[in-house]
């Protein structure tokens, strides 16, 4: 069955975390027959022609900012970071969302995870191969970028460990490396799912290799608990660590509006913030498209909309503390800096952030909206558009105007800054499209334990 | 703007004229017809040299390595060959060559035929940095930006490098055919149809040979234009003793000081000296110390200006009736004054008076080239009332060979090739083609002269209506001697043979006498032996050799400076006064601050040097007056075309704060259209509107907007005024707000000598989370930069170019922010925003004990030495920038892109081979030349010495004219930074931040005049 031309009409919105009246076989059967159905769907295959060709806009940006240098984006003295940077906290603090849902979920046993937990993995990992890619992109001399890296070298050199950016790399390498392994250990009943139900012998002996020999044993079973609760234990913590560090990158800087120790928890909640938007982003169309209402319920979006809600205000609030305190230091230059940010030259996308991240999302206060899918997808886009312009506020209306007036400049971006953001967004649907394709973008085996326990809830009613 | 489309007049396109202009030469048959298809063929046959230097379709970088490949190996071949004569190395006289060691000679550069005394530095023959020469009068040490630069145009691959005859590469040789034809007609005449042109000429040497020339062809002509010359002061001193004097300035002694329209400290051939003199007056070690009083009238925001106690902009043409005022203060017959303009009230003209009274003798009044010669004289008057003669001004000989009235001089040539008189025309180092006074018609004239020559370092804009033109030798390729401001001679003695085969004018001139192959050293040491018979110019009893070598040594030749002069004014001086319009519009032109009357305009260190006030870079403007600016409703970068008598010329508005209400200033140099990839086409021509009889003030204009816009590109300032404000933008205001700039009244540091103190610095030694670092080295190097002595000339700047091999990056680079200066003048504003104070403030890596940049480096690129330098280690850097972003200063200089010209060969041996040459994608900054430091400390480990204060100097502080930046070891108590440290008035940027910059400042003091108020 195509799930595409699935000519269901009716859509039952239901308020449980999944569907009544599923039962093992028909979750198994609706997520693997969206990976083993042939041929591809036609939308399918012209949203990943789209990605593919923002692909290319990346690789045709990053061959010219490698070759000529990153002179090719608006960057300068003194505004020496940009869009590379605003993208990277952004795409880092995208990824967030998938960790918390996954493993933070996990250990706090939250049952509605289950059916959004497998795509907002892997949309972590893509999101943080997306970030990775400007630290390096944004060097001056990308091909000494393992230099940061503490290798043995003859020349005894290390990299330079007070420096927030060597904290970078092992935070986001750790985030990366932990979130792919947990992520992979996730998905090995599924694959094994998948070989067992391919027809095609070919298809067959790919999901054998990737289960790596999974057969459901109990002792399997038993393992795989116990290393995902270890993993969730490790995972948990760097929702809370990476983008403290990646705040490092500000806060550790003696320029005003950057040097604040508001930062840690401001940008984590900003990350999980701008992370359930994406998810947001993702599973509504997902779940129109491939019909998933049953798995993807109503109280799914509601939740969400509640997190993003909390998190949105955890964030307002940092927002009028930054300002508060930079008025109530008495400090000439956290003044001065506020004030540039509200009336100068940037003055319109401090507002227009302002706009996106704090007034917005209120609608979100109603139930009614928290319930309507499009008006969350609306406000998910919203919100990351004010996500990506607080970071792209704070780095740039921080530096280009400090403490020498006469140094002062403005950072006007070109269309490769503009060809870069737009590529790792083909970067990111591109693998996310292929990912919908081949792998079950639902975590099969977690949708059955939800069906028993739902089923013995039922049973325990009876009684 | 003018030439936008970059087309040159070349021969190609002058040739369907050829019909019309019966005298014009022409090639074929084909070419005289104008035959089409030969015109097509003309064009492709001779890409070389002249499409390319066509600026269609290429950029300046594609342009100047294009240039540099077919330069190339010219430049190799002769970069490392020796002149054939003997120089006299300054500092140290080794057996032979050490590789790494650089030797110094001293030497000197003609700027508008005076010279300038220079230290030259050389590795193993290449001369790499121009250095002022402390033993000369006129430098002291110090030098300018135009002597720091000169030494890329040495290397400029755009120079001209063969001869060209009609276009087609030529040979000297050649040239010695065709032109000992030529001149047998001459000989026959006795030289009536030869003319030659050169430019103002003090050279003793050279004006020998002219007269033997002359002597030759008695019928010959010799004339002299100097575009941006001293015409004015010329005149005015005939005006007031009958005879052509120079004028000596002694700011040493001068303690009321009142400047007329004067850029006295920049423009003047004396400047580098009158600028020393002048700080050294002012330096303040301690509350007792005194200071000169620096009164300055005038119309456009000069460096001098800015030294001002009291300024007042005011209209060039209305700076007259000003000072005949003054004049009527002091007891003058002044003639019949216009009433006082109303920016200036009768009180302040009463207060300069009274104080100008009350220091006889060690007062001065000097006026500026642009005023009209009526007040050059009226200013030898007013000297001469103060008893200032032979005190703070001092007569002499003047300096030129021939004075003469060179505007004249050249109507006088060019009614002569009009009229068809002229057969044979030698145009030896100018360029009239381009700098022609626009109502004396040289271009159209020239075509009527049968045998043109041009010598010039480029083929420019004269040298492509001549037939003839040969390349130049450059001043470091020359021998020849030169007057300096005082009257003594300097030598010029060649660093490296001549590139391309160039020649100087002497060998030229020896080529008239039939002399082909004699060359330029003999004829000035013949010259001088010869004179050290007659003259008591070498000390009784030496050897003529050994007064040479002494003379090479030394940079100048002892006892050739003139005695001063007896000269009174005639008691009717005071009264002549010009007759100025005094309603209206006004232009005034001068000449640019970056390059000058335009031959410069190649030079990329000169284009891309944010010029004083407006840090405006690459390009010139018509700068405008808030208040005029807003009368006429023009705005920044509002494209205005300016309309006097007929003539007319379009640039970009640039609003100035400090501007004269109602006078509009452009700068000379501009819109050249042969000058160079880097020069052409940059600009407005402002030679067009500039005529005979007002050559710097031109009135009747009126401007209007054509509604076009020209973008204009700034290293500060970027908005530097709101039209809507009254105030100065908020980036002046922030530096004040910030204790940047801190300034103070002489009085007010008496009263309270820690002034500077205040607020009162918190935290200079405030806790820190990393252990604190003794420095208990030998060494711990710090710097010192004294406010009220830096003039604001940019000298630094170029000097730190040449240093450190820094990168040129173009106007759109510049756009984007990415100018590679390592040291740059910031200048803030203060006050009314139609006569601000002006202040300049260096600003340089600070090399912070506890550098922000440090810490955040993920690689250790850049770190600290135990002596105190925040090091940047390039190997290292992979560019993440974070150190920049981390500067509180944003003195860090990133190569954003492959800046440095790694393909261009003539310009490798510029590059001093102490400093690495930086690749893409690495930070830079100032490094407190910490080439200079090693060297200093491995002589001193192989000595077994110490170093001595002041052994090391930075460039920039080489160079400073003012000695307003020193350098040394804090450790040691006794040395000159320390002292300047211990002042009072030292205080260090952002030590609120407890960055501990090692670089401090001492605040700037003002020393104006109690009676005047406001």
């Amino acid at each position: 069955m195509d799930p595409e031309n699935d000519n269901r009409t009716a859509v039952v919105e239901t308020e449980e975390v999944i569907a009544p009246g599923h039962t093992y076989a028909s979750v198994s059967d609706r997520v693997t027959d969206m990976v083993l159905t042939w041929p591809i769907g036609i939308r399918w295959a012209a949203g990943l022609a789209l990605a593919l060709g923002l692909l290319f806009v990346l690789n045709l940006a990053l061959g010219v900012v490698f070759t000529i240098g990153v002179g090719v984006w608006g960057i300068n003295i003194p505004v020496g970071w940009g869009f590379a940077i605003t993208n990277f906290v952004w795409w880092i603090g995208i990824g967030h969302a998938g960790t918390l849902i996954s493993a933070f979920l996990l250990l706090m046993r939250q049952q509605w995870r289950t059916s959004i937990n497998r795509f907002a993995e892997a949309m972590t990992i893509f999101a943080v191969a997306c970030a990775g890619m400007f630290p390096l992109a944004h060097m001056g001399r990308p091909w000494l970028f393992y230099w940061l890296l503490p290798y043995p070298d003859t020349m005894g050199t290390w990299p330079q460990f007070r420096s927030p950016l060597v904290w970078d790399v092992f935070a986001v390498s750790t985030y990366l490396t932990v979130s792919l392994v947990f992520w992979y250990t996730g998905l090995l009943p599924d694959l094994a799912t998948l070989r067992d139900r391919a027809k095609s012998r070919a298809v067959k002996i790919i999901y054998g290799f990737a289960s790596l020999g999974w057969r459901g044993s109990a002792s399997h079973w038993s393992r795989y608990e116990v290393a995902s609760l270890l993993l969730a234990g490790l995972s948990t913590p760097l929702v809370v660590s990476v983008h403290t560090v990646v705040s490092f990158d500000f806060t550790i800087a003696i320029i005003p509006g950057w040097h604040s120790t508001i930062f840690p928890p401001y940008f984590v909640a900003g990350a999980i913030y701008s992370g359930f938007a994406m998810v947001l982003t993702l599973a509504i169309p997902l779940r129109k498209y491939y019909h998933l209402e049953d798995f993807v319920t109503m109280k799914h979006l509601d939740f969400m909309g509640k997190v993003m809600l909390a998190t949105g205000l955890v964030v307002a609030y940092s927002y009028v503390m930054e300002a508060f305190m930079a008025f109530y230091s008495g400090n000439q230059y956290e003044r001065y800096m506020m004030l540039n940010r509200m009336t100068g030259p940037y003055a319109v996308t401090f507002w227009t952030l302002i706009f996106c991240n704090l007034v917005g999302p209120q609608v979100l206060w109603i139930r009614k909206f928290r319930q309507s899918p499009w008006l969350l997808f609306g406000v998910s886009l919203v919100v990351q558009t004010g996500m990506w312009l607080e970071r792209f506020v704070i780095i740039i209306t921080g530096l280009h105007r400090d403490f020498i007036p006469s140094s002062w400049g403005m950072f006007y971006p070109t269309r490769w800054d503009y060809m870069t953001f737009l590529g790792t967004l083909g970067l990111f649907f591109t693998l996310f499209y292929l990912f919908i394709r081949v792998m079950p973008m639902i975590a099969i085996h977690e949708l059955r334990d939800l069906v028993h326990k739902k089923q013995h809830e039922a049973k325990a009613e009876s009684h | 703007m003018t030439d936008s489309k970059g087309n040159n007049l070349n021969l190609v396109q002058l040739g369907p004229q050829a019909d019309s202009a019966r005298d014009r030469f022409w090639r074929s048959l084909d070419e005289r017809a104008g035959n089409e298809a030969y015109q097509k063929s003309l064009a492709q046959e001779f890409p070389a040299g002249r499409s390319l230097k066509n600026p269609a379709g290429l950029n300046r970088r594609d342009l100047l390595k294009l240039m540099g490949a077919s330069a190339g190996l010219a430049g190799l071949t002769a970069c490392t060959k020796l002149p054939p004569e003997k120089i006299v190395p300054y500092v140290r006289q080794p057996e032979e060559f050490v590789p790494g060691i650089p030797l110094f000679y001293a030497t000197a550069m003609p700027f508008g035929g005076v010279g300038r005394g220079l230290l030259v530095e050389s590795h193993l023959g290449r001369p790499t940095k121009v250095e002022g020469n402390p033993g000369h009068p006129g430098s002291l040490g110090g030098a300018d930006v135009f002597g720091q630069a000169s030494v890329l145009t040495l290397y400029d691959p755009d120079r001209s490098q063969v001869p060209y005859h009609l276009g087609h590469v030529s040979a000297w040789e050649e040239f010695i055919a065709d032109f000992g034809n030529a001149l047998v007609n001459e000989r026959a005449t006795g030289g009536a149809g030869l003319r030659i042109l050169t430019g103002t000429i003090t050279s003793p040497t050279l004006a020998d040979q002219m007269k033997s020339v002359l002597s030759r062809f008695p019928s010959a002509r010799w004339h002299q234009y100097e575009p941006c010359g001293r015409h004015n002061a010329r005149e005015g001193a005939r005006l007031a003793f009958g005879q052509y004097v120079n004028t000596v300035y002694r700011f040493d002694k001068a303690d009321v000081i009142l400047s007329l329209d004067s850029d006295v400290f920049f423009a003047e051939p004396g400047s580098l000296r009158y600028a020393r003199d002048f700080a050294n007056h002012r330096r303040v070690s301690g509350p007792d110390s005194s200071m000169s009083r620096l009164y300055a009238i005038e119309s456009t925001p000069s460096i001098t200006g800015s030294q001002a106690d009291h300024r007042i902009p005011l209209r060039s043409s209305d700076i007259e009736a000003v000072a005949r005022s003054v004049a009527a203060g002091l007891g003058l017959q002044a003639g019949n004054a216009a009433p006082l303009p109303k920016e200036v009230s009768a009180d302040v003209v009463a207060a300069i008076v009274r104080d100008l009274q009350s220091h006889k003798g060690s007062s001065l009044v000097v006026v500026g080239e642009q005023q009209p010669a009526a007040v050059h004289a009226l200013a030898h008057a007013m000297n001469h009332a103060l008893g200032n003669t032979g005190q703070t001004v001092i007569f002499t000989e003047p300096l030129e060979a021939s004075a003469t009235d060179e505007i004249k001089s050249l109507k006088d040539l060019v009614s002569d090739m009009d009229s068809g008189h002229v057969h044979t025309l030698l145009i030896l180092g100018s360029n009239p083609a381009y700098n022609a006074p626009a109502d004396v018609p040289f271009v159209a004239a020239l075509n009527k002269v049968d045998f043109r020559v041009h010598l010039g370092l480029y083929s420019d804009e004269t040298a492509d209506l001549c037939h003839w033109h040969i390349p130049e030798a450059h001043y470091l390729e020359s021998w020849g001697d030169v007057r300096n401001y005082d009257g003594s001679v300097s030598i010029v003695q060649p660093l490296i043979a001549p590139l391309y085969g160039g020649k100087t004018l002497l060998e030229v001139l020896a080529l008239v006498q039939g002399q082909a192959s004699v060359s330029p050293h003999d004829m000035v040491r013949g010259y001088w032996q010869q004179q050290s018979g007659g003259r008591s110019a070498q000390p009784a009893g030496a050897s003529f050799e050994s007064f040479w070598e002494t003379s090479l040594n030394n940079g100048w030749l002892e006892g050739t400076a003139p005695p001063a002069k007896q000269v009174t004014p005639s008691a009717d001086t005071a009264a002549k006064s010009s007759a100025q319009d005094v309603q209206g519009l006004e232009v005034v032109l001068r000449p640019d601050p970056s390059v000058w009357d335009g031959s410069l305009a190649n030079n990329a260190w000169l284009m891309e040097l944010p010029r004083p006030f407006s840090k405006l870079t690459w390009d010139n403007t018509l700068l405008v007056s808030p208040a005029t600016a807003a009368r006429l409703g023009l705005q920044r970068e509002d494209v205005v075309k300016l309309q006097i008598e007929g003539r007319e010329v379009e640039a970009p508005v640039m609003v100035l704060p400090g501007q004269a209400a109602n006078s509009l200033t452009l700068h000379l140099g501009y819109g050249r259209t042969r000058a160079g990839g880097v020069g052409n086409g940059v600009g407005a021509n402002a030679y067009p509107i500039r005529t005979s009889d007002a050559p710097w003030i031109a009135t009747g204009v009126t401007a209007s907007k054509t509604g076009g816009k020209h973008h204009l590109v700034t290293t500060q300032n970027h908005h530097l005024i709101d039209q809507k404000s009254t105030k100065v933008e908020e980036e002046s205001e922030n530096a004040f707000d910030r204790g940047l700039v801190r300034v103070g009244t002489l009085a007010d540091y008496k009263q309270r000598p820690d002034f500077a103190q205040d607020p009162p610095e918190e935290s200079t030694e405030a806790p820190s989370m990393y252990f604190p670092y003794h420095y208990t080295q030998a060494n711990s190097w710090g710097m010192s930069i004294d406010l009220n002595s830096c003039i604001g000339c940019n000298a630094c700047i170029v000097a730190c170019y040449a240093e450190n091999n820094i990168s040129v990056v173009g106007k759109d680079e510049v756009d984007n922010g990415r100018d590679m200066q390592w040291i740059r003048v910031d200048t803030y504003f203060r006050g009314d925003l139609d006569n601000p104070e002006a202040y300049h403030e260096l600003m340089l890596c600070q090399h912070c004990e506890n550098a922000p940049c440090e810490y955040v480096c993920p690689v250790g690129a850049t770190v600290h030495s135990p002596e105190g330098l925040n090091l940047m280690v390039y190997n290292r850097c992979v560019g993440t920038r974070y150190c920049s972003n981390n500067c509180p200063y944003k003195v860090r200089r990133f190569n954003f892109k492959l800046y440095s010209d790694w393909d261009t060969p003539s310009l490798f041996p510029l590059r001093n081979p102490d400093v690495t040459v930086r690749s893409r994608g690495v930070m830079e900054k100032c490094t407190y030349c910490v080439q200079r430091i090693m060297e200093a400390k491995i002589a001193a480990d192989r000595d077994e010495t110490v170093i001595a204060d002041g052994q090391i100097q930075t460039a920039c502080q080489q160079t400073c004219p003012t000695e307003a930046i020193v350098f040394g070891n804090l450790n040691d108590p006794e040395s000159k930074v320390s002292k300047r440290k211990a002042q009072t008035r030292d205080y260090g940027l952002l030590r609120d931040l407890n960055v501990r910059p090692r670089t401090t400042y001492l605040a700037r003091l003002r020393n104006p005049n109690p009676e005047i108020k406001g």
